[in-house]
């Protein structure tokens, strides 16, 4: 895992342990990358997502399974107004901003506790796509496609049954290429 | 639709098409992209895709051009218009060339989500519509040919067998049996369905008329030819030619058919060029081929040419569980052209068309029906209405029909003779070969209480 710009600490720290915990795999923090200015666009004043994947794929680590970077800049794609985080499919590198997680960014009193859900899940779901897997029916699927906060909010952290089975084939696959 | 709709995306930005494709494929699209009008429209000739993303302001062909050519390739593709400009003029123009809806760029993550599950909700629920329609239509009707009955599911069974192959058909059946109407659901349900369907009237027409008619002919054939005209033959190329009442075709008009049917080739009146053809060959006879061979009228080689398929269709009197469904119907269409509200058929009045012989098979019930709409004065058919009587029907024991008299004559001896077909014979004064052959044309069987 790899902090992009300024990011709290501590919620990089509980991310690391939690996706250890839920993949069942170590997950290093890595030394922050400074802010990616080449990524900024003045007129949305937002990053662009492509931009920083590209750079994080040119940095990736080799021996590394899945690169993920969180940033707490907002996040875009040329052609939506936002993503929470952006992920090659099939690939080794993510990126999850934490930007709109964040409950104060709607309007809301601060909440840790919700703010820190959220962020596990996106970084869950994000990795789920860097391992192969595609989005679920599921609603309360961590692979369910996030378009909106309470879609976040409502799914669970965890994998559904068949995700879960496809999370363990692909894992297989990547390991033994590995 | 369980399976996902594949995804042509049309932009020329690839920044723009690039991320929709990624953000797409994340949801297990498959996912098509092109850079241009004119790319796009050889993708939708080279695949079908279900939803095409397409951006309107493009360099050459734009989008409301391309969209154009994509309805012609493509209508049952749904398009969404994407534009970062977007003003009411396009939105409308785009929509009344048959847009499903139009994005702003950049749009909300739902916004597209929200779309794309539109459409696949949209073409689930036409496609339900279409497949409830067809079971209906299936089940007691067959395009315009109607029947509940177990002799006309076989039949419609048989349609659906039958239609999707080349093979010759032959059908058989007494006039107005719907022998026609058959031949056309053939035709319909069949690959050359977007080809013409040609009917001939081999009965109807001189022998010097109908090889005309069928073969065409050269400028200056005959006197009075003074155009090259295309026969039936030519006409119905690719498509399904119906030889209708081809028991009473000349041995002559036989053997031109029988060589156009073994070669596929033909040459018009007054021609030296071979011309040829690819049609779907069925015919239609209310005569008993097998008695018009055994008397030197009919082409054995032909008949075996014809009846690949053989298709027959029982008179109505065999079939008279359909009789209220065709009722029924007859009365809806008449009600509709007559501009008439809706009439009923009294219990009386449908018991009367169900003990009736019909000999005209349904063309009569048909027009029965619209006789009785017309003179009818309530809302309601009544046995007055109808042309034929109980009194008629239970006193008259003579049958206009020669037909039906024979028929009716042969099942009473045979009822005598408690069905010993030698007995039956010898009070007939036939041979007991001739009853077989008599019982089989009539379908005369013994009935088990």
């Amino acid at each position: 895992m790899v902090p992009v710009g300024i990011v709290d600490k501590d919620f990089i720290a509980y991310v690391a342990e939690a996706v250890q915990a839920r993949c069942g795999l170590p997950c290093k923090i890595f030394v922050p990358m400074g802010n990616p200015v080449h990524a900024y666009d003045r007129k949305r004043r937002q990053y662009n997502s492509r931009s920083l994947l590209q750079h994080l794929m040119q940095c990736c680590p080799r021996e590394i399974l899945s690169f993920i970077g969180v940033t707490s800049m907002d996040l875009y794609v040329p052609v939506l107004k936002y993503v929470y985080g952006l992920a090659q499919m099939d690939g080794r590198c993510c990126i999850v901003s934490l930007h709109r997680l964040d409950p104060q960014f709607y309007g809301h009193p601060p909440d840790p506790h919700l703010y820190r859900a959220r962020i596990e899940k996106t970084v869950v779901h994000e990795l789920g796509h860097c391992l192969g897997l595609t989005h679920c029916r599921d609603r309360r699927c961590v692979m369910y496609s996030s378009t909106t906060i309470e879609h976040t909010d409502y799914k669970q952290a965890d994998l559904c049954p068949t995700c879960i089975e496809l999370f363990k084939w692909h894992l297989e696959r990547r390991l033994a290429g590995a | 639709m369980t399976k996902k709709p594949r995804i042509l995306v049309v932009d020329d930005e690839a920044a723009m098409r690039e991320s929709l494709r990624d953000w797409l494929m994340e949801d297990d699209y498959e996912v098509g992209v092109a850079g241009s009008g004119p790319e796009a429209i050889a993708m939708a000739k080279d695949k079908k895709w279900e939803v095409i993303l397409l951006d309107l302001k493009m360099p050459g062909m734009d989008g409301l051009e391309t969209l154009s050519h994509l309805r012609r390739v493509d209508p049952e593709a749904e398009v969404l218009m994407m534009t970062a400009y977007a003003t009411v003029d396009t939105a409308v123009k785009a929509m009344k060339q048959g847009a499903f809806d139009y994005l702003v760029k950049p749009f909300y993550p739902d916004e597209i989500e929200i779309q794309i599950k539109k459409i696949v909700e949209h073409r689930e629920l036409v496609l339900e519509n279409i497949l409830l329609r067809k079971k209906l239509e299936e089940k007691y009707h067959y395009g315009e040919i109607i029947g509940k009955s177990d002799a006309m599911q076989e039949i419609f069974d048989l349609i659906a067998r039958v239609a999707p192959t080349d093979s010759t058909v032959l059908i058989t059946g007494e006039s107005g049996t719907g022998k026609e109407l058959i031949a056309q659901a053939i035709h319909a349900h069949s690959p050359r369905s977007y080809n013409p369907f040609i009917a001939v009237s081999c009965g109807a027409l001189p022998e010097s008329l109908l090889e005309s008619e069928l073969f065409g002919y050269e400028k200056g054939a005959f006197t009075g030819a003074d155009h090259t005209k295309r026969g039936r033959f030519e006409l119905a190329h690719g498509g399904t030619l119906f030889l209708d009442e081809i028991g009473d075709i000349t041995l002559k008009t036989q053997v031109d058919l029988l060589r156009v049917l073994q070669e596929r080739t033909f040459r018009r009146l007054g021609g030296q060029e071979l011309v040829k053809v690819d049609v779907r060959i069925v015919a239609a006879t209310n005569r008993d081929l097998k008695e018009a061979i055994k008397k030197n009228e009919f082409r054995e080689d032909l008949y075996y040419r014809l009846n690949v398929i053989s298709l027959h269709v029982p008179p109505l009197r065999d079939r008279r569980e359909d009789i209220p469904l065709l009722t029924e119907t007859f009365l809806r269409k008449y009600c509709l052209e007559l501009n008439k509200e809706e009439v009923r058929i009294s219990p009386s009045a449908l018991r009367l068309l169900m003990e009736y012989d019909w000999p005209g098979n349904v063309r009569e019930l048909q027009n029965v029906m619209e006789r009785a709409l017309v003179i009818g004065r309530g809302k309601e058919i009544v046995e007055e209405d109808l042309p034929f009587s109980r009194e008629r029907l239970s006193t008259d024991p003579y049958p206009k029909s020669l037909k039906i008299m024979e028929k009716m004559h042969i099942e009473r001896i045979l009822e005598e003779s408690e069905w010993n077909v030698s007995r039956a014979a010898r009070a007939l004064d036939i041979d007991r070969q001739t009853l077989y052959n008599k019982m089989e044309k009539y379908q005369i069987k013994r009935r088990i209480p």
